[in-house]
């Protein structure tokens, strides 16, 4: 069976494409090196307009305004701008009420669009610029430590790697933060404070990575400024294994926090990236695997910890689990040597 | 080459869901058509594969393997149609749940009239209505223009006006749309069903057709102000759904041109089945279809040629249980939780969950979680369907209408462990009334065999009569005003052919199973107490027919609705206990 793979890896090569949902202008050249809050590429996005009834003001057929209109499409227009004039001794004419520009006129109308969003995509890593998406992004590379999150708040930023985590269950509460924190990125255990969020935007940290969230903080997470990548989820859950010794023997390094909020589509999952020296280029990890023995695997469960494991054996045919459904399984050795029989769909596989 | 379904010939059926893909086969043995297998494999859908053929493909090696048949050839391409020597297979239909919801912008005049009309129509598919604009909206144009902008819908919903009514109302809402598609980029500009007043569709069709990514013209969702006609828009609706998917997944295309266009969405296919089963058993009383997924809820009531289909987007045991929450609070929620923990950690499961909607429960906790989820579900959304129902098949107490046979599907109601739990689920969560049958329809194929009825007729009626649903139980759910627990409101006397007898008397608030194997068959002899109705009328006795299930006959005196004691240590007790008599 295929399954996407997640990756918590020491040195990994990875590939990441970051581009806007459309076209707009790309701010990097291929070689270019680029730090994780580099813009990489930027537009804007209509927000805001006024429909503007000139056949009404004129007072005139819808079909005629054309002949009056004194604007463009695409013209930029001030307040009090001429925009139709209908001519003649008592003819009427119509001025901007706004500033704006013109987007659209016909049918007796005109549009005037008066702000704009701007979008801008973000680097989120170090690495180089291999490759231009034509004018929506790039393609870039880099070499380093990965270790990929289940949840993210949307937000890009890098720092300092800080441990406030001794055990994979700690819980971090307000007190544990203090000015020296500032402009780091902490790493902490589990998080149902609301106080703790808020302490780290006034402070304010560069960004948050935790184990776990409680759900009750997930609307106060969004409004941080700052990124929050969650590894292991919902509820009081400590931190899986594997990432917590990798990101423990990072402390005091620069870490990007990429913490894109996951969209199944694009399979954007949240990540941190820890660029690191090396003298051969690392491979790159697999996105896709099929099961097999031997595969070093996370078996997920909603309302226990994560265990790592390998799966050991992959019957053909399903299997009835301990509560008694029936599914496709594997039996996995656990770390602690426990050998437990697993349903595929709650296996991980890393890699 | 498009192949069209010839009777007689084989056919290879396949339903993409959002989680799992499944491939069935279905050929004539001994001159009638069977359901011979099904392979499945996980949807393949998201990244990194984004490419629904490897599960496609993955879903009919699992079904050669079980056939022993290969549809495949090295090349990896179907082997259309079958061989002398036996391999391949005849014809193909599809089946197509997954894919992202639809945003969607429903447009028309009157909120109890069109637009009622209209997000009917739009409820009945994978949607989610994003904005609704009505002659009584209070926006200006500015800000519903930049309303549709922020929203950036999928598909735009056009009705209004009686066949030979309104025309300048609606043609300012066209302006709207034609103008907020004509300002955004050509790849984000919606496609849009116009299905208003027939009159204008020439005009619709000139002034709108250059401006939206896909236009499609149906019949007037009300062509008279009191009369709401649904069907013809639907059709339409499925194709532009399909369309729309096509963007998200290019490979339908191929599938498309295999199956001679017989692609379309799994609930429209659902409800044609239901429809065509309603008129095959024709018991007087509705049929109902509930399907638990991933990714949505959906359910399907047909009484004779009437068909009501709702999609709940909102419900779902994956990413939709993320806003499970902004629908209910948690206390609303745990009322049907049995285990003694807090209902907090039902709260952290279902977050959880929904980053893993493939998760399958792994022990008995969990189990009972998601079962308690799925509880919930069905009752939030069998309230919302009944409502929608026509006066005429609503009750004033608000109950399930009588409803004859009830097939459930989705892996959470047909693999749970236990037949109690399916049927404690079901019951739990419909709260059927009278004297229904409960089937699960195990292999999920009344959407698949709603996709072969349209080109074959006989198929569906040879498969369904073949055995391929599961039988739980016939329900006897009396209701009854105003009577304590513990008061008899029922005799029931089960005479088997065979000539053995049960008897019993059911009390208020319990249940009582008389066994009834599967093949067997029954006379039910019913005598309610205090003026309970059973099916027949209030207090009015009556002999009916049964048929043997896997649980035989099942009184469920538990009343209508169920009330649970709003003590929490009593009402787990009850919980419970209901489900150690159902066998646990």
């Amino acid at each position: 069976m295929l399954t996407s793979t997640i990756h918590i890896l020491p040195l990994a090569t990875i590939v990441r494409t970051r581009v806007l949902p459309q076209d707009g202008r790309v701010l990097v050249r291929p070689g270019q090196k680029v730090s994780p809050s580099d813009v990489i590429a930027e537009t804007s996005v209509s927000r805001k307009h006024v429909v503007l009834n000139i056949a009404e003001e004129l007072q005139v057929q819808a079909a005629k305004v054309d002949a009056f209109v004194k604007v463009k499409r695409g013209q930029k227009i001030a307040k009090g701008d001429l925009l139709a004039d209908a001519g003649g001794l008592f003819g009427r004419e119509t001025r901007s009420p706004i500033d704006g520009r013109i987007v659209a006129l016909g049918g007796g109308k005109l549009v005037v669009e008066i702000s704009r969003a701007s979008i801008e995509v973000r680097s989120g890593l170090v690495g180089t610029v291999t490759e231009l998406v034509g004018e929506r992004g790039a393609i870039i590379r880099a070499s380093g430590a990965i270790i990929q999150g289940v949840w993210g708040n949307g937000k890009v930023d890098a720092g300092v790697l800080v441990s406030l985590i001794e055990k994979p269950a700690d819980v971090l509460t307000p007190a544990q933060l203090d000015v020296s924190l500032r402009g780091s990125v902490i790493l902490a255990g589990h998080v149902a404070d609301p106080n703790v969020l808020k302490s780290a935007a006034e402070m304010p940290v560069r960004g948050l990575i935790l184990a776990s969230l409680s759900p009750t903080l997930l609307a106060t997470a969004l409004q941080m400024p700052y990124p929050i990548l969650l590894l292991d989820g919902f509820g009081n859950r400590p931190m899986n294994s594997i990432a917590f010794k990798l990101l423990s023997t990072n402390i005091k390094r620069d870490v990007a926090i990429n913490a894109d909020i996951f969209e199944k589509n694009v399979g954007n999952r949240p990540e941190i990236f820890i660029s690191l020296p090396f003298s051969q280029e690392p491979p790159e990890p697999r996105d896709v695997e099929m099961f097999a023995p031997g595969q070093t695997v996370r078996v997920l469960s909603l309302t226990k910890p994560c265990q790592i494991g390998a799966i050991t054996v992959l019957p053909a045919d399903p299997v009835s689990l301990p509560n008694g459904i029936k599914t496709l399984s594997a039996s996995v050795r656990l770390e602690t040597g426990d050998e437990i029989l697993v349903a595929l769909s709650n296996l991980e596989v890393l890699g | 080459m498009p192949v069209s379904l010839v009777e007689g010939n084989s056919l290879l059926a396949l339903d993409i869901g959002s989680v799992t893909t499944r491939a069935a086969y279905f050929d004539v043995v001994e001159g009638q058509y069977r359901f011979i297998g099904m392979g499945q494999a996980p949807t393949t859908l998201a990244a990194p594969t984004r490419n629904i053929a490897y599960g496609v493909q993955a879903a009919i090696e699992s079904l050669q393997k079980l056939i022993g048949k290969p549809l495949i050839d090295a090349d990896a391409r179907l082997i259309l149609p079958s061989q002398p020597d036996g391999i391949g297979v005849d014809s193909i239909c599809a089946t197509v749940s997954a894919g992202d919801v639809v945003k969607t912008v429903l447009l028309g005049l009157l909120p109890e009239v069109s637009l009622k009309s209209i997000e009917n129509l739009a409820m009945s598919t994978y949607t989610r209505v994003v904005d609704t604009i009505g002659i009584n909206d209070t926006r200006n144009i500015n800000e519903q223009l930049d309303a549709i902008f922020t929203q950036t819908p999928d598909l735009v919903l056009v009705a209004g006006g009686t066949d030979s009514g309104a025309t300048a109302a609606i043609q300012k809402e066209l302006e709207l749309i034609g103008l907020a598609s004509y300002l955004l980029p050509e790849a984000q500009r919606p496609a849009m069903l116009f299905a208003g007043n027939e009159k204008m569709q020439q005009q619709v069709r000139s002034s709108m057709k250059n401006l939206v990514s896909g236009l499609a013209l149906a019949p007037n969702v009300r062509p008279q102000a009191d009369f709401e006609d649904l069907g013809p828009a639907q059709r339409q609706l499925a194709n532009i759904i399909i369309e729309l998917r096509q963007r998200q997944m290019p490979e339908l295309k191929e599938l498309r041109s295999l199956s001679g266009g017989a692609v379309l969405p799994a609930i429209y296919n659902q409800g044609r089945m239901v429809r065509f089963l309603s008129r095959y058993f024709d018991t007087g009383r509705g049929v109902l279809s509930v399907d638990m997924g991933a990714a949505s809820l959906s359910t399907a009531m047909a009484f004779g040629d009437e068909l009501f289909t709702t999609v709940y987007t909102q419900y779902g045991l994956g990413e939709p249980l993320a806003g499970l929450l902004n629908q209910t609070n948690l206390d609303e929620l745990a009322r049907w939780f049995s285990l003694n923990l807090p209902s907090e950690a039902l709260r952290d499961y279902i977050y959880q969950k929904s980053l893993y909607p493939a998760y399958i429960p792994a022990n008995a906790e969990e189990l009972s979680m998601e079962q308690t989820l799925v509880r919930h579900m069905l009752q939030s959304a069998m309230r919302a369907s009944i409502a929608k129902l026509p006066a005429r098949y609503r009750s004033k107490t608000g109950l399930l209408p009588a409803m004859q046979p009830i097939l459930a599907s989705g892996a959470v109601l047909t693999d749970a462990p236990t037949l109690g739990q399916k049927l404690l689920m079901l019951l739990d969560g419909l709260q059927p009334v009278g004297i229904t049958t409960l089937a699960m329809d195990q292999n999920n194929l009344l959407a698949i065999l709603g996709a072969a009825s349209a080109q074959n007729s006989l198929l569906p009626v040879q498969v369904i009569d073949s055995g391929v649903l599961a039988y739980l139980a016939t329900v006897i759910s009396p209701v009854v005003q105003n009577v304590s627990y513990g008061t008899p409101i029922v005799r029931a006397k089960l005479i088997r052919n065979d000539g053995s007898e049960n008897e019993t008397e059911v009390k208020m608030g319990a249940f009582q199973v008389l066994p009834l194997e599967s093949g067997q068959t029954a006379r039910l002899q019913l005598r309610p107490l205090l003026r309970a109705d059973v099916g027949l009328g209030p207090g009015r006795a009556g002999e009916v027919d049964v048929t043997g299930s896997a649980l035989g006959i099942v009184l469920d005196a538990r009343g209508r609705p169920i009330r649970l004691p709003s003590d929490s240590a009593r009402r787990k007790e009850l919980l419970n206990l209901w489900q150690s008599r159902m066998g646990g």
